[in-house]
């Protein structure tokens, strides 16, 4: 169990990124967040990850506050961030060091054969295309089975067939032990795709406006995503400027 | 690629392995006889000079006095290997040149490791440093005589001196510029300080550093000269002064042309025992 109670960020130039955000996720629960450009949904993994410091509210995991990197959380970045001197089985099997040589292995076969990339080990992280490196950003980050996965737009910068395909791979992974998700996503299909529960954000300073539940989420029922698509779009459209709800409409 | 050289490819199907093959090996030929053709161009001015001077001489054009002919230097060069005087003024350079270097470099990669993450020594030690780098390494030669001798130490400390500021420049410069993102990586899996240095820091300022070490070494060679030059009874520099002082130009471009091929010879050493660190480098592929 997640859960973020009045969280609030104010970066150093006054900039206030979040406000009063209150939020809790049941476990193996799939939560998508949406939301405009500068709404804060970066600063909220960020902080639930521990990598930057709240200014205000709480952050618990299964009832212990979180300050800092926790080792039942795991973070999927916007970009791969593979090392590049580290082959992709390495990159894979990252944070297992203090794993015995032969659990890290069979884990790092396992998360690799998941996504679609076992014949790749060997290779070097500039050999891949960019579908393939997130792909082994998200075995990384899978790899010693957290018990929450961050994952920040990280389908973004691919292209429509790609990133139905990474959503495949997702879910297979999800359903090996089930985390909790947090999804941030620009793509309102998308979120109603895979997950359960919708949250809408808004900016100036960045809170929740919305939170929908998806009716039958990774059932393939078509009219129920439709509908929950419809509803987010509206909602998402009335949380933007008018100009960028005309792009959105556009989408 | 040309139709001509696809179609077999096409034409084969599944058991297009040979064609495939003979295709790389084609393509391979291709490359290595563009890097011959560069190598050739590139020599063409020197060789043509050389051959040009030598049969002025020949011909008796020229007199060839003080720029002797390619022939007498090479002449030179051999007598000087076979009577084992080379092998002496280059053990002799070598040997200043390498302590000279381990001092320097190291002296840089710890001193620069420090500032570069540590922000107290930063401020502490890097204005100092700065300010030391801008008086030119050769302003200290009558300072370090006069504390230290005509002997080897001098010598030896002014080669260090003159590595370790390139040296300190690249590692801290490296450090600085270490890519944060790669940083949190680190930060998420709960690399301890020591574990974040050795398994992210390290790795990522390895290319930074090794370029540094380059441009070290070269000054390395740089400040020899300048050392040997400041008095010796042996070494390539003594050579030069030697031949300067008894009309023997013929020597002195013998020991230049030795310069030349060491400095060469030790950086593609160094390139060469270090590529391996570097296998997995996006860049700098057929360079040297
Ligand atoms: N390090 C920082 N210092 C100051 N302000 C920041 C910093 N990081 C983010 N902000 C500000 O905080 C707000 C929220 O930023 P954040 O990156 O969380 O947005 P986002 O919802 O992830 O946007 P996007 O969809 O474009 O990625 C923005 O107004 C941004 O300018
Ligand atoms: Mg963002």
């Amino acid at each position: 169990m997640l859960t973020i109670q009045d969280l609030a960020k104010t970066y150093a130039d006054g900039t206030q990124a979040l406000a009063g955000l209150t939020l809790s996720l049941a476990p193996g629960e799939i939560v998508a967040v949406v939301g405009g450009s500068g709404c804060g949904k970066t600063t909220l993994l960020r902080l639930v990850a521990g990598l930057d410091a709240a200014t205000a509210g709480l952050i618990r995991l299964d009832g212990a506050t979180i300050a800092g990197p926790h080792p039942g959380l795991g973070l999927v970045f916007q970009e791969p961030r593979l090392l590049p001197w580290l082959s992709i089985a390495e990159n894979v099997g990252f944070g297992l060091a203090d794993r015995p040589a032969a659990e890290r292995r069979t884990r790092v076969a396992r998360a690799l054969a998941r996504v679609g990339l076992a014949d790749h080990a060997g290779r070097w992280p500039r050999e891949l295309s960019g579908g393939q490196q997130q792909r082994v950003a998200i075995a990384r980050a899978f790899v010693a089975d957290p018990r929450v996965l961050l994952l920040d737009e990280p389908f973004s910068a691919l292209d429509a067939v790609t990133r139905e395909d990474l959503h495949r791979h997702l879910l297979a992974l999800w359903a090996e032990t089930r985390p909790t998700i947090v999804l941030v996503t620009h793509d309102v299909a998308e979120a109603a795709a895979l997950a359960d529960r919708v949250v809408v954000m808004r900016p100036h300073p960045g809170r929740i406006h919305r939170t929908v539940a998806v009716e039958a989420p990774r059932s393939g029922d078509a009219v129920a995503h439709l509908r929950t698509s419809r509803v987010l779009r509206a909602l998402l459209d009335e949380s933007l400027a008018p100009s960028a709800r005309r792009a959105a409409l556009a989408v | 690629m040309s139709a001509g050289a696809a179609s077999p490819l096409l034409a084969s199907g599944a058991g297009g392995a040979a064609p495939a093959t003979m295709e790389l090996d084609h393509s391979w030929r291709r490359h290595a006889g563009r890097a011959g053709g560069r190598l050739v161009l590139g020599v063409l001015i020197p060789l043509a000079l050389a051959l040009g001077w030598e049969l002025a001489i020949r011909s008796g054009l020229a007199q060839g006095r003080l720029l002797p002919p390619p022939s007498r230097i090479l002449g030179t060069l051999l007598a000087l290997a076979q009577s084992g005087d080379l092998r002496l003024h280059v053990q002799a350079t070598l040997l200043r040149v390498a302590l000279g270097f381990v001092a320097g470099a190291g002296a840089g990669i710890l001193v620069g490791a420090l500032t570069g993450t540590l922000p107290v020594a930063r401020h502490l030690l890097d204005p100092s440093l700065q300010a030391l780098r801008a008086v030119p390494s050769l302003a200290w030669v009558p300072l370090f005589i006069l504390w230290l001798g005509i002997l080897e130490t001098p010598k030896v400390v002014l080669i260090a001196v003159g590595v370790f500021f390139p040296v300190y420049v690249g590692v801290s410069g490296a450090i600085a510029s270490v890519d944060r993102k790669l940083v949190e990586v680190g930060r998420i899996f709960r690399l301890s300080r020591l574990a974040l240095a050795r398994r992210i820091l390290l790795p990522a300022v390895l290319p930074g550093t090794l370029v540094a070490l380059r441009t070290g070494l070269g000054l390395g060679f740089l400040f020899v000269v300048a050392a040997e030059l400041m008095g010796a009874s042996e070494g390539l520099g003594y050579l030069l002064v030697d031949g300067q002082q008894f009309g023997k130009p013929d020597q002195i471009l013998a020991a230049i042309l030795a310069f030349a091929g060491l400095g060469k010879l030790a950086d593609g050493l160094l390139v060469l025992a270090t590529r391996p660190l570097l296998r997995w480098q996006d860049v700098s592929r057929g360079v040297l």
